[in-house]
């Protein structure tokens, strides 16, 4: 019945090509190789600038995990990219490449902070006040992710386009909220670096291990984990996700309410990057917001959860390699004597070797799947892009 | 082997044979060809003689594709060997085949729509003059072909507009003009109505007539008896016999076929209709462009009946069935079931009411493929109560649920949590037909039920069919097939641009009857344009 001769359907993207292929991969193995690689790699430019790559791994390594509380860093500094990344992988499972998670922690982070340091609900206790604030958070990305939820189930707008617009538009918009002078609307008028006013203790996410940077937000991530699996693969909403993701065809015919699944999938989507915003302003060192605070957070995100294949559990060890690469570069950087950027081009090699995972397989010799309908509906997640 | 001696050939050289049999143009010697868990073919042997018609028979899956592909180099045989008049050959691609003066026309066109008639036949083989194209030489080449071979077209029409027919006159000018004399047609009918079967078969002769040999690849028995002049039969791979269509039967070439005794006949009680269960009024419907393809449809399918829709496909069936089922809307018009009007209605609200849907694409519609088998069976039945609480899925009961439904519909699989898309086409729609065979029906849609199956698969779709009927089902059958809407349907429309031409009672619905109407002849309406 297959015959020669076919072509790829025209008109699509080589990136999503490129990324479908890669989640036809053996499910573990081509990540993990991907990431050798890339260190692999990574020692190559260390070896190129004159220092040893092996002193540098250590220091980086021990950076990121040599001690309890380095250890504690790097639970902090993963916890946003553990949630964002489950913003992104939740839309890939509805067939959606919700490339907006930045502008939906931002919009998360400007909501928390406005509601954490409103003079309106000040001494507000914390059992009330925590909750308050994580739920502004989610409705501040909500209302982020459903904008282009609405816009693609209504007028067939494309996602991808209409998040990229809205990033913008968050960012510029926290800006001006954060620092403007006159009219001043969230500006510490009292701070010398302009930034949002302090949110009230009670609005402050607290630490886990005092003095760590570590704060119950890292809790909340991993318990959103959970929830989301248990949404994608245990509830009759997650089976009209998982098959308006893999077939919206046979989704319509089954009689499921495709439009219905793209605004809820995107606005949920929205809500938890909102937390993961409002979980940095409340339980940062600062508790107050920066127009620069979550930079790349949201963008980092779509690698992470590429990395993990789009599964909420494996975004957790995702995240923390993640994490673990940026709070051990500083100490790589004293010992080593090189520049912080090297952990951004490691970054960078892993996502070169997630996505262009021919090189990973021709290195390691992983046999690539029979046929595609073996693979089970990974295989197919990437489709939605039709860039 | 039917050896025929004295064949009508032109007297082509016949200096170059030197074998023992001078007339075969194209051996193939025990062909093996294997891919990941099949053994496409199994030392097949298969001999073509100039002049002649040599069919390939052989059911979905048999290995006839493969077979010719082989012989066409697109595919690297496991072992044997090919002769091309008496030489062996070893084709590394086609490119190799048809320099060899072998053609092949594929089961899916690989045309460019967007391109003229001309463009599509000089692609990859342009005339040049210089670094341009020449396109007067091409064209009065393809003008000449098509007049030597009465291969009726256009150059300058634009392939995307074409008729199914006349896109497969392209193909064949495409091998004629890569001056092919062994042609290889891959089911080449079955895109076509009976009436341009028969034009089809006149173009062959044509070709036969100017000694271009032609291996012809169909499943259809009524067609080997008409054309063939050497039969050899395919089952799992194998070379299973050959048959001399002179003394052949469509019996015993269904039994070589399938490898028992098959009947062609769907047993059946006479239908005892009750109530109108579908009442469809002046409906009008426009297919994804915009374009009425549905237009002013009046249909009545009563309990106990089934209503077969003959026609050539693109008439409307699709847009007539998705808008009967809610997927798609309708322009104006009403759809009425078991007298409840549901025009606009959703298509969740719709099943609900009893409404079983076989959706013609199967593997793209019905089913979702990388889902298990037990998921694919509550696909449209997973929110209520039997399956779910409080939003939970109740996986104890969809997996009970599937184990029970596969036993009954005799799908074979290794289980219930594979993926569906792993079975066989047949296996597929088994599946598709227990998850909506097995609800609470009143009405059931079934398009296409048996495209692409093989013989055993498709008498045990039509004995599940006949029985909902049985049961008091009102059943509204779409299919391409002539054949199988006459041996289902006790009543039949014949549809034709959106409209049904005529409504016939079986009796009055003869092969002959619902050909013509089919092609449109009959129609009042030709007059209104
Ligand atoms: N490219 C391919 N890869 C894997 N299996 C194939 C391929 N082409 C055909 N097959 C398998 O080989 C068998 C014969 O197929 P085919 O030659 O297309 O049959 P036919 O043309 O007689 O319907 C089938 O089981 C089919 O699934
Ligand atoms: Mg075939």
């Amino acid at each position: 019945m297959s015959e020669p001769g076919r072509r790829d359907p025209p008109g699509r993207g080589l990136a999503s090509r490129l990324i479908e292929t890669y989640f036809r991969a053996a499910p573990v193995t081509v990540p993990i190789y991907a990431v050798l690689t890339a260190a692999a790699v990574g020692s190559l430019v260390i070896l190129a600038v004159g220092s040893n790559p092996v002193d540098a791994y250590g220091a980086l390594l021990s950076g990121a995990a040599g001690s309890p509380g380095a250890i504690a860093g790097t639970l902090a500094r993963s916890t946003p990219y553990i949630i964002a990344a489950l913003a992104v992988a939740f839309g890939f499972k509805a067939g959606l490449f919700n490339i907006g998670a930045e502008g939906q922690l931002l919009m998360g982070a400007l909501a928390a902070a406005w509601v954490g340091s409103s003079p309106a609900l000040a001494g507000l206790p914390a059992v009330a006040y925590l909750p308050l604030v994580l739920m502004a958070g989610a409705a501040g990305g909500l209302l982020w992710g459903g904008i282009p939820g609405v816009l693609k189930a209504r007028t067939g707008a494309h996602e991808v386009i209409v998040t990229i617009m809205l990033n913008a538009i968050a960012l510029g918009a926290v800006a001006w909220v954060v620092t403007s002078p006159d009219p001043v609307l969230l500006l510490d008028t009292t701070a010398s670096v302009p930034h949002s006013r302090p949110m009230a203790a009670s609005a402050r996410l607290p630490e886990l291990i005092a003095g760590s940077g570590l704060h119950l937000g890292f809790v909340v991530a991993l318990a959103l984990c959970a929830v989301v699996w248990f949404v994608l693969e245990r509830t009759t909403l997650g089976f009209e996700i998982r098959t308006s993701g893999v077939s919206p065809n046979a989704a319509r015919y089954a009689g499921m309410s495709v439009p219905r699944i793209i605004i809820l999938v995107l606005a949920a989507a929205g809500a938890l990057a909102g937390i993961g915003g409002a979980g940095e302003v409340s339980g940062g060192p600062n508790g107050y917001l920066t127009p620069g605070l979550l930079r790349n957070i949201g963008f980092d995100s779509i690698a992470i959860a590429l990395l993990a294949r789009a599964n909420p559990f494996a975004i957790i060890p995702a995240a923390l390699l993640w994490g673990g690469l940026l709070s051990g570069a500083p100490l790589m950087q004293l010992r080593a004597d090189l520049s912080l950027d090297l952990v951004l081009i490691i970054q960078a090699l892993i996502i070169l070797f997630v996505a262009a995972d021919a090189i990973v397989r021709f290195l390691f010799r992983v046999r690539r799947p029979k046929r595609d309908d073996e693979l089970g509906e990974q295989a197919i997640f990437a489709k939605g892009w039709g860039v | 082997m039917a050896l025929q001696s004295g064949a009508d050939q032109p007297g082509a050289d016949e200096s170059r044979a030197d074998e023992a049999s001078p007339d075969v143009v194209l051996e193939a010697r025990g062909i093996t060809k294997r891919f990941p868990g099949v053994l496409a073919n199994d030392t097949v042997d298969f001999a073509l003689r100039r002049g002649q018609v040599h069919c390939l028979l052989g059911e979905n899956g048999a290995g006839k594709s493969t077979l010719m592909n082989v012989v066409f180099g697109l595919y690297q045989p496991d072992a044997g060997e090919l002769l091309v008049r008496g030489e062996p050959v070893r084709f590394r691609s086609s490119a190799d085949a048809i320099a060899a003066g072998i053609g092949m026309v594929h089961q899916h066109f690989q045309l460019v729509p967007v391109m003229a008639v001309w463009e599509n036949v000089v692609l990859g083989d342009e005339l040049t003059r210089g670094p341009l194209l020449d396109r007067g030489a091409a064209r009065a080449r393809i003008a000449e072909l098509s007049e030597r071979y009465s291969l009726a077209i256009d150059p300058d029409a634009v392939v995307g507009e074409l008729s199914v027919g006349a896109q497969q006159r392209v193909e064949l000018l495409k091998a004629l003009f890569r001056d092919a004399d062994i042609l290889i047609l891959d089911e080449p009918t079955a895109v076509l109505t009976p009436q341009e079967v028969d034009g089809f078969f006149e173009i062959v002769r044509s070709l036969l007539d100017r000694g271009i040999s032609v291996v012809f690849i169909t499943h259809k028995l009524r067609e080997v008896l008409a054309v063939a002049d050497e039969v050899t039969v395919l089952r799992g791979g194998k070379a299973v016999g050959r048959a001399d269509p002179r003394t052949a039967t469509q019996g015993s070439l269904a039994t070589l076929m399938v490898g028992r005794d098959v009947s062609f006949e769907v047993d059946k009680a006479p239908a005892e209709p009750g109530a109108v269960v579908l009442r469809v009024v002046d409906l009008t419907v426009a297919d994804d462009r915009g374009v009425p393809t549905v237009s002013g449809l009046e249909l009545q399918v009563r309990a106990g009946e089934i209503f077969g829709v003959a026609g050539v496909e693109g008439n409307g069936q699709r847009e007539l069935v998705e808008a009967i089922t809610g997927i798609r809307p309708s322009v104006s018009g009403s759809v009425a079931i078991g007298g409840t009007d549901v025009t606009g209605w959703n298509p969740r609200r719709i099943a609900d009411l009893g409404v079983g849907h076989v959706p013609e694409d199967r593997s793209k519609d019905g089913l979702v493929g990388p889902f298990s088998l037990a998921d694919n069976l509550v696909l449209n039945r997973y929110h209520r109560a039997e399956f779910s609480r409080r939003f939970v899925v109740r996986r104890d009961a969809v997996r009970r649920n599937a184990e029970r439904l596969v036993a009954d519909f005799d799908v074979r699989t290794t289980g219930v949590d594979v993926p569906a898309g792993t079975l066989s086409g047949g296996n597929q729609q088994k599946l598709v037909i227990a998850r909506e065979l097995s609800a609470d029906l009143s009405l059931l849609i079934v398009a296409q039920p048996t495209r692409g199956l093989d013989v055993g698969s498709i008498e045990f779709i039509h004995r599940q069919i006949v029985a909902r009927r049985d049961e008091g089902v009102a059943v509204l059958l779409v299919s391409a097939e002539l054949d199988e809407v006459l041996s289902l349907a006790d009543r039949v429309g014949v549809l034709y641009r959106g409209r049904f031409a005529e409504v016939l009672d079986r009796e009055e619905a003869t092969r002959r009857r619902c050909g013509m109407l089919m092609g449109g002849a009959d129609q009042h309406a030709e007059e209104v344009a």
